[in-house]
């Protein structure tokens, strides 16, 4: 049984991964109040679709690296993406004195 | 000179316009400065017409091709506008009268206005006047005459309403302004289709055009045309309907009524139809419309000058009355009776008038002449020239309007028109009733203790006294004998009638009834009018309230176009208001309160709605396939 589980590890096992991954990240990003933990939960998410990146270049293309090369732009787009998202919500904190996104709702009418 | 005045008989309405000019920019202040720009300018331009009238009348061939010369004003395809000078003895006469008459009638201003506020701004405005109506007489295009009859409208309204501070004065002139613009509106319609159909507005070329009319048009189109144009005169030469104006003009000061509501303006009407008679001539329904339209205006405001009181107002009816009997002539195809009436008439009643703005000033503007009486002792001149000018107008051989009346009188009977003739006899009837009605009892009969007339001065009397020569001699020119005056101002072919003796005795004997009669009335037993009014009372009482025609126009106007605009207002607040407007608003509003609750502000809605979006497109394409993909990115591959 371990033998042929360790054998069959394909790209299923990968898209499986990134999929609970990616579903654990998004309910995080709908679901939690505070600014931090959803910009965690898009951090997931990204880490997911890096997963499914990864997984599909090495299954699908492996003399290429088109995935690879796309995950570490998804890497670096998701660094700036968190530095910007962090300056945000100081900025709003400051200006607030809460994190909690039920707060954050001036675009309401 | 001549040769001069006749290749530039543009100079004679550009000097007044400069005088206008002159006064309005630099000599407002100084009044009499003013004054003489004013007279300068007008006598000029009479030196000038002289001499052209002397050229035309001299030279045969302009009768039959007139002296024509043009500037181009605009073109466009199609439409190629000049603005010129028709020179032919029909405006050389006219260039002659109304130079002639202005000048005098501004002279005698001067006198008149004295004292007055506004007296600079009184000359520029006659200057203006006198401007429009020249450069109408000598136009050679009828949208360039359509400026020029705008033009003394405006100097009209302006005149009118002069003496501002009265709330009546400001209403006659709105009164005239607009009556006269519903008549307009005629007149341009009438140009307009003249423009599509003839291709041309120039007067000698829509003569000629006019003349084989079938290769444009039918008889129907033209005979509109002509109606249309009719109009305009109707309004302009105040006939009935359009009327109601003239008598109310009478608000402005003297000189105005005498030049602009008498002499000169108002036969604008009867010039046109003249200048455009060959068009009339060619649908003998308009024709009609213009001889019948003439004869009753000439009856019906006769009749009404019989019981008036005020003395202008009984010489504006009296106006209205031949205006009428030159539209008649025009209307029984008579140039030559025509313009030999009006310009006859130019002269007696200009003398009227400004004899009746010497009683006036005499009387401190009381107008009404029962308050008057014995006038003539105190003032000769002015009484004895009023009575030529009665004498005039009530058709008294040798006075000039014996003349052109009788011209009339006979030409309607001889043209076939025996009911036209009955109605213009029976107003020269009246004419001389009435008109020495007014003598009568204004400078007959017993003087009245509580006035104190004096009579004015000569800068007054020697234009009464110039003017009272005229209407002695002006007619002379036109006899039966001598018919000097029909061999160059007539259209078509020269017809030497035999004198009518039974149409000239018939009209001095109508003329000598009816100043007999009014002798009878108001000299031998005053009381008359008052017993003849007790016992007609309902006659008296309508012709005194003039047939309640302005009643009539105010009910009108109060029911049938205050009413359709209140129906208007009505439907544009409710419907294009209510529906339209506020409709689409309340619309847009409304559902964008509906969908506002669907934004709640917060971000994580917004990114489950995004989520379960790509959710449905990641559904319907694992449903359907990858071909429909194709349809989703539109085919783009």
């Amino acid at each position: 049984m371990i033998n042929s589980l360790s054998l069959s590890i394909g790209i299923t096992h990968f898209l499986v991964l990134s999929s609970l991954l990616f579903g654990i990240g998004l309910f995080g990003a709908l679901a939690k109040r505070n600014a931090v933990m959803v910009l965690i939960c898009i951090e997931l998410m990204l880490n997911a679709v890096n997963i499914n990146l990864v997984a599909f270049n090495k299954f699908v293309t492996p003399l290429a690296f088109i995935g690879q090369i796309w995950a570490i732009f998804v890497i670096t787009v998701a660094a700036a993406e968190v530095g910007v998202g962090l300056a945000i919500i100081i900025a709003i904190y400051r200006n607030r004195l809460s994190v909690e996104l039920d707060d954050f709702d001036w675009l309401k009418w | 000179m001549v040769e001069f005045s006749m290749t530039h008989a543009w100079l004679v309405p550009l000097l007044p316009f400069l005088a206008f000019a002159v006064i309005v920019f630099l000599t407002r202040p100084w009044k009499m400065l003013s004054a003489l720009v004013s007279v300068g300018a007008m006598a000029a331009g009479f030196v000038i017409s002289a001499y052209a009238a002397y050229g035309v009348f001299t030279s045969h061939s302009l009768i039959e091709k007139s002296l024509e010369y043009s500037v181009r004003w605009f073109s466009m395809p199609g439409l190629n506008i000049d603005v010129g000078v028709k020179l032919d003895p029909t405006s050389a006469m006219m260039l002659f009268m109304v130079t002639l008459v202005a000048s005098l009638i501004q002279i005698y201003s001067i006198g008149y206005m004295r004292g007055e506020k506004g007296f600079s701004t009184f000359f520029a405005y006659m200057s203006l006047f006198g401007a429009s109506m020249l450069l109408l007489v000598i136009s050679s295009n009828l949208l360039e005459m359509f400026v020029a009859w705008e033009g003394v409208g405006l100097c009209s309204y302006l005149l009118i309403g002069f003496y501002n501070h009265k709330i009546s004065a400001r209403e006659a002139a709105k009164k005239a302004f607009v009556t006269c613009r519903i008549a307009d509106f005629g007149l341009l319609l009438g140009m307009l289709a003249l423009q599509i159909i003839f291709g041309t507005l120039n007067i000698t070329e829509l003569g000629e055009k006019i003349a084989n009319f079938e290769l444009y048009t039918n008889a129907a189109t033209l005979t509109l045309v002509a109606v249309l144009v009719f109009l305009g005169p109707i309004g302009k030469s105040g006939q009935f309907p359009l009327h109601v104006w003239l008598p109310d003009a009478m608000e402005g000061p003297t000189p105005v009524s005498a030049l602009i509501h008498a002499a000169t303006m108002v036969v604008a009407g009867v010039y046109l139809v003249g200048r455009m008679l060959f068009m009339f001539l060619e649908v003998p329904e308009a024709q009609q419309l213009v001889a019948v339209t003439g004869a009753f205006t000439a009856l019906f405001a006769a009749s009404i000058a019989l019981t008036q009181r005020e003395i202008k107002r009984i010489l504006a009816y009296s106006t209205i009355s031949q205006l009428g009997y030159m539209m008649l002539a025009l209307g029984v195809g008579s140039l030559t009776a025509s313009m030999f009436h009006l310009w006859t008439h130019a002269f007696f009643k200009a003398l009227m008038f400004l004899a009746a703005g010497s009683v006036l000033t005499a009387l401190h503007h009381k107008a009404d002449i029962w308050e008057m009486g014995g006038l003539i002792k105190k003032m000769p001149v002015t009484g004895a020239t009023f009575a030529v000018g009665g004498l005039a107008i009530a058709g008294i051989p040798p006075f000039a309007g014996f003349w052109s009346k009788d011209e009339i009188l006979s030409l309607t009977l001889s043209g076939g028109h025996p009911v036209l003739f009955f109605m213009a006899a029976l107003t020269a009837f009246l004419t001389a009733f009435y008109m020495w009605r007014l003598i009568f009892l204004a400078f007959f009969g017993k003087e009245k203790p509580e006035n104190h007339p004096q009579e004015s001065p000569p800068v007054m009397t020697v234009p009464l006294l110039i003017l009272a020569f005229l209407s002695l001699v002006g007619g002379l020119v036109g006899t039966p004998w001598f018919p000097f005056w029909g061999e160059w101002i007539r259209f078509g072919e020269f017809h030497h009638a035999a004198p009518d003796y039974t149409v000239m005795i018939l009209s001095v004997i109508l003329g000598v009834i009816g100043i007999g009669l009014a002798y009878k009335m108001y000299v031998k037993d005053v009381s008359a009018e008052q017993r003849l009014a007790e016992r007609f009372r309902p006659v008296y009482t309508l012709l005194y309230n003039k047939y309640y025609i302005d009643e009539i126009y105010m009910w009108f106007n109060h029911t049938l176009v205050d009413g359709a605009a209140k129906a208007m207002y009505l439907f544009d607040i409710y419907v294009v208001d209510g529906i339209f407007i506020n409709g689409i608003g309340a619309i847009t509003r409304d559902t964008g309160s509906a969908l506002r609750v669907f934004q709640t502000g917060r971000l994580q809605n917004y990114a489950l709605v995004f989520f379960l979006g790509v959710l449905a497109v990641a559904v319907i394409l694992a449903i359907t396939g990858p071909a429909p993909a194709g349809l989703v990115w539109g085919g783009v591959r």
